[in-house]
Formats: C-alpha cells, sequence, structure tokens
C-alpha cells in the first residue's frame, strides 16, 4: 500500500467516520438498529449538491443536509413509536421511500458538482495541495462531532437518551417519554450521517442515489472493529473507538483492494463479501482471544 | 387522595385466555396511609399497582390523584407524583449508568430535563449524604456503575432513588421478594424508615403476612380480583398471622363448596 493510498484510506475513514458515530449512538446506545442510513447518507448528499449547485454557500449546505437527515431518522423513529412497526422494518421503509425522494430532490439520479465553491476552498487558498486539505476538514468535523455528541450524552437530556436504551422502564419510571427520546436519538444520528453524505458528495465532485448501498454494513464493521480493537469502557472512548474503527476498516479495505495472488486479485464487487468477514472476525475475536489466552 | 373508581381490567379480552384482573375494584388511599397489599398469586395486587402508575389503562373505570381525573395520563406522566420500586433489582437502576448518574436521573423525576450539565458538582454532597444513611459505603463509589452493585445494594439505591424526591405516592411491588432474607430485612427496615421520616403515602405488596401485619396501618387483601379484606388503625394492629390465615381458608373454603354445589 502506498502511503498515498493510506492518505485515502484516512480520509474515507474519517468522512465516513462520521456516519459510524450516528451508527454507533441507535446501534449501540439506543439499540435501535437503524437501517435509514443508506438512505439518509445520499440524502444529505443531495440535499448540499443541489443546494451549492444553486449557489448556496458549501457551509450552510451541510447545514441544510444535516436537517434532511434529522427529519428522516424522525420519520423513522414515528414509524417505531407511533405506529408500532418494528425498528428494522420501519428503518427499512423509510430507507426505500428516500431513494425516490433523493431522486425527486436531484431530479435525476446524480448531481455533478465539478467546479463549484466546496468547504475544502479555504485550505486549498491557503496553499494547502488537495490530499491534505480532504482529510484536513473531515478531521476537525469528526472531532466537532465528536466533542459535540460526548459533550450532549453528559447533559441531563442526553443522559436521558443514554438510560432509554440501558433500561426503558426505569427511565419512564423517571417520567421521560421514551418515544420522544427515540425520536430525538435516531433523529441525531441520521443527521450526522447526512453531514457524512454532504462531506462525501464534495470531496467526490458528485451526489449519486446509490451511493448509500452497503452505508450501514460498513458502519456495523467499523463499530464492531473499533470496539474490538480499542475498547468501549466509557462514553469519550467509545465513540473515539468508532472513529478510529472506520479509519481502521478502510485502511483494510484498501490493502484488500490492493491484495494480489498471482492470477487472482481482489475486485471492489467484492468488498461486501470482505465486509461481512470481517464482522464475524470482529464479533468472534474476544472469545477467541479468551480461548488462546486459557491455553 | 388517591381514588380507584370501579376499575375493571381483562388481559387478554375476547380471546381463549382472557383472565378479569381487576374486577369493579374502588379504593380510597388517604394521605400519609401506608397500606400493605396481600393476597395470592394472580388476585390482582400487582395489577392494581401497575394501574395507578399508569402501566396500562384500565376497561372502565376511573383514577384520580387529589381530585384530579388522570385515568388516560400516560405512565411518564403520572411520574411528576408517583414513585415505584420493582421487585426486579435489575429494573430500577440504569446498570451503565454510575451511581451519581442514576440518581441524576432520579432527582430530575418529572421534571423537565435540559441541556444543562447531567451531574451537578452541588448535588454530589447531597448524593453522598444520602447514600451515607444506606450504611453501605456506596458514598465513596459515586462512580461505580450501577451494575456492579449487588442486588440488595442496588435495590437499596432503587428505594432512596424513589423517595429522594418526595413523591405523593410510593408504590412498592414485592421490593424485597428477590433479595435474601437478610438483606430483604436492611431494605425493609429501610423502605420504614424512608416512609416514616418523609410522612409518604405508600402501597406496598407483599407475600410475607409478618411483614404486611408489621408495617403500615392499613392492611387489604385481593383474591380474584377484588378487594375482600380491608383494615386499617387499632383494628390492623390487632390482627395476627392466624386470623389472616384464618381469613384466606375461609375464602378457600367457600370456593370449596361453591365448588361442591357445583358438582352436586
Amino acid at each position: 500500500m502506498t502511503w498515498y493510498a493510506a492518505l485515502g484510506a484516512l480520509e474515507q475513514g474519517l468522512v465516513y467516520g462520521i456516519m459510524v458515530i450516528g451508527v454507533y449512538l441507535t446501534f449501540r446506545i439506543l439499540d435501535f438498529p437503524d437501517l435509514t442510513v443508506d438512505g439518509s447518507l445520499p440524502l444529505g448528499a443531495a440535499v448540499t449538491a443541489v443546494a451549492i449547485t444553486n449557489g448556496v454557500n458549501p457551509f450552510l449546505a451541510l447545514f441544510y443536509a444535516t436537517l434532511a437527515g434529522f427529519i428522516a431518522g424522525c420519520v423513522t423513529a414515528l414509524l417505531n413509536t407511533k405506529l408500532n412497526i418494528l425498528h428494522l422494518l420501519a428503518s427499512i421503509l423509510t430507507m426505500i421511500a428516500l431513494y425516490s425522494i433523493n431522486i425527486r430532490i436531484m431530479d435525476g439520479p446524480n448531481v455533478s458538482l465539478l467546479g463549484v465553491d466546496t468547504v475544502f476552498d479555504p485550505l486549498i487558498e491557503m496553499g494547502i495541495p488537495g490530499y491534505l486539505a480532504a482529510p484536513l476538514v473531515f478531521g476537525v468535523f469528526a472531532l466537532v462531532v465528536i466533542i459535540g455528541i460526548v459533550w450532549f450524552l453528559f447533559t441531563e437530556l442526553g443522559m436521558a437518551v443514554l438510560a432509554t436504551g440501558d433500561n426503558s422502564q426505569m427511565i419512564t419510571a423517571q417520567g421521560v417519554n421514551t418515544h420522544s427520546i427515540i425520536i430525538l436519538g435516531v433523529g441525531i444520528s441520521n443527521a450526522l450521517v447526512a453531514l457524512s453524505g454532504g462531506l462525501v458528495a464534495q470531496n467526490q465532485g458528485a451526489a449519486d442515489v446509490n451511493m448509500g448501498v452497503g452505508t450501514i454494513v460498513a458502519g456495523l464493521a467499523s463499530v464492531i472493529v473499533g470496539e474490538t480493537i480499542f475498547g468501549d469502557k466509557s462514553i469519550p472512548r467509545a465513540f473515539v473507538a468508532a472513529l478510529l474503527g472506520s479509519i481502521v476498516y478502510r485502511l483494510v479495505i484498501g490493502l484488500a483492494l490492493g491484495l494480489e495472488l498471482g492470477e487472482f486479485s481482489i475486485a471492489p464487487s467484492d468488498l461486501n463479501l470482505i465486509t461481512a468477514i470481517l464482522v464475524v472476525l470482529a464479533l468472534t475475536a474476544p472469545s477467541i482471544k479468551k480461548k488462546v489466552l486459557k491455553s | 387522595m388517591i381514588h380507584l373508581k370501579n376499575i375493571t381490567k381483562f388481559f387478554h379480552r375476547n380471546s381463549v385466555n382472557e383472565v378479569l384482573a381487576l374486577n369493579d375494584i374502588s379504593l380510597k388511599v388517604e394521605e400519609g396511609e401506608f397500606i400493605t397489599v396481600i393476597g395470592s398469586n394472580g388476585a390482582g395486587k400487582s395489577t392494581s399497582l401497575n394501574c395507578i402508575a399508569g402501566s396500562f389503562f384500565p376497561d372502565q373505570g376511573s383514577l384520580e390523584v387529589n381530585g384530579q381525573d388522570i385515568t388516560r395520563w400516560p405512565e411518564y406522566k403520572r411520574a411528576k407524583f408517583i414513585a415505584r420500586v420493582f421487585q426486579d433489582p435489575l429494573r430500577g437502576t440504569c446498570a451503565n449508568a454510575s451511581i451519581e448518574q442514576n440518581m441524576s436521573l432520579a432527582k430530575l423525576r418529572g421534571k423537565k430535563r435540559g441541556l444543562g450539565i447531567g451531574v451537578k458538582k452541588r448535588d454530589r454532597e447531597f448524593f453522598r449524604e444520602e447514600l451515607k444513611q444506606l450504611d453501605l459505603g456506596l458514598e465513596k463509589r459515586l462512580l461505580d456503575t450501577a451494575g456492579l452493585l449487588s442486588g440488595g445494594q442496588r435495590q437499596a439505591l432503587t428505594m432512596l432513588m424513589a423517595t429522594m424526591q418526595r413523591p405523593e405516592v410510593l408504590l412498592l411491588d414485592e421490593h424485597t421478594a428477590a433479595l435474601d432474607p437478610k438483606t430483604a430485612a436492611q431494605v425493609l427496615d429501610l423502605t420504614e424508615r424512608i416512609v416514616r421520616e418523609k410522612k409518604l403515602t405508600t402501597l406496598m405488596v407483599t407475600h410475607q403476612m409478618k411483614d404486611a401485619l408489621r408495617l403500615g396501618n392499613r392492611l387489604i387483601m385481593f383474591h380474584r380480583g377484588k378487594i375482600i379484606f380491608d383494615v386499617k388503625g387499632q383494628e390492623k394492629q390487632n390482627l395476627t398471622v392466624k386470623d389472616l390465615l384464618a381469613k384466606f381458608y375461609e375464602i378457600q373454603g367457600e370456593e370449596l363448596s361453591s365448588d361442591k354445589m357445583l358438582l352436586a
């Protein structure tokens, strides 16, 4: 792996890391497996792309994307809490619906973002080359998101979110409407995923309706890799681990793509299989480690 | 203070498993009463407590607290004036949250939660003082997660959390049944002390007749979804286990004889 490829993996790891933080919030904190993300990532990209091509400031465009993601998350949570639809199914329904909505937003399956203003411009104007500007911007965004989410989880409201995932009966008895908390939590999660999508679109120079395929799998893989390697003893540590997990995940994918065994080389279409194997390995690693230590 | 009017509750209504859990129950609980609730399994003790707490809505009848009709209030809204301790020690606290976080969650029972910091500095001193009265050394373990505590410690903590912010009504649903006898006695002593000191209106479900007689100033007995016995004051003071057993046999006898009549 060249250092250029490694830098690319770092860049990807950081920008998708924001999505992974969102996935951690639903999957681990709220205990709400949420597949909406496969739709809210392109939603964020679509909103950002359309806003920027219409002359909106690229930072403001990201804010719109975040808001759109929040609403998408709220829809899933409303389907689950108010209409009593199983969380997985509710999120699949929103995800499917978002496919149509994203095409409506973009008025087509994709929008090109070539030659428009992006959030990387300020750095590039300062003379920083493009391949460094992107990881820097993503790193700052990821850091701000982690600080924000960790701060939130230590507030009165944030503690109610933690408690809802931990023991909903207890927190209901303390006067908290768990439905509202789930709506808020899934909303925030998808807001982050959409933010991640908006940044990806600005980096890739396009938004595409199919760019969200496999987001949840990559997100879960990153979460599990992060937990396994870096631990989840405290809230701050768990979120930093999720981000680092995302970087490790992208590095592994990068390594796998460069792998050549004689005639055989790994194609991008093999990534789903690799991801699945990675998740299985990460899930079984703790028990394997125990067995090895015992013997 | 609490007034249950003609409450009826079915479970699995209109199915083969239909159960009439509460059959036209009426009960008036006065301010400051400590009621012990006894009865055999499935008699309606826990169901009536859950009905007051709002775990479900009754099929018929209404519920008033301080003259306000709360029959259709959701559970979380009632938490403003109702605190509960469950039978399962795991249900009263968040296992992954620290002791101080759990106490902060309970301190805001029924209040608005905002973006202020969750565990405030000045609260910590207060929590330590409160924990000291448990005499379990928990005041030195504010940062330990609740999951590290034993069942008895967790139940004592839950008891403290439920009453720290004075509730209008305290509901205890066999809250010592899952504990070993020694710990159960300690939690019961704590219960007695807190209820007396804070003059709490309390309903306590128990399977221990001795406890039901020793504690509280009123006793009610459930049977098949009805309240069949209700004593208070001096009359309750004079009650013995023997009297209660006699009461039990009396009902069972009645049932037997009515069965005999049916079969005859």
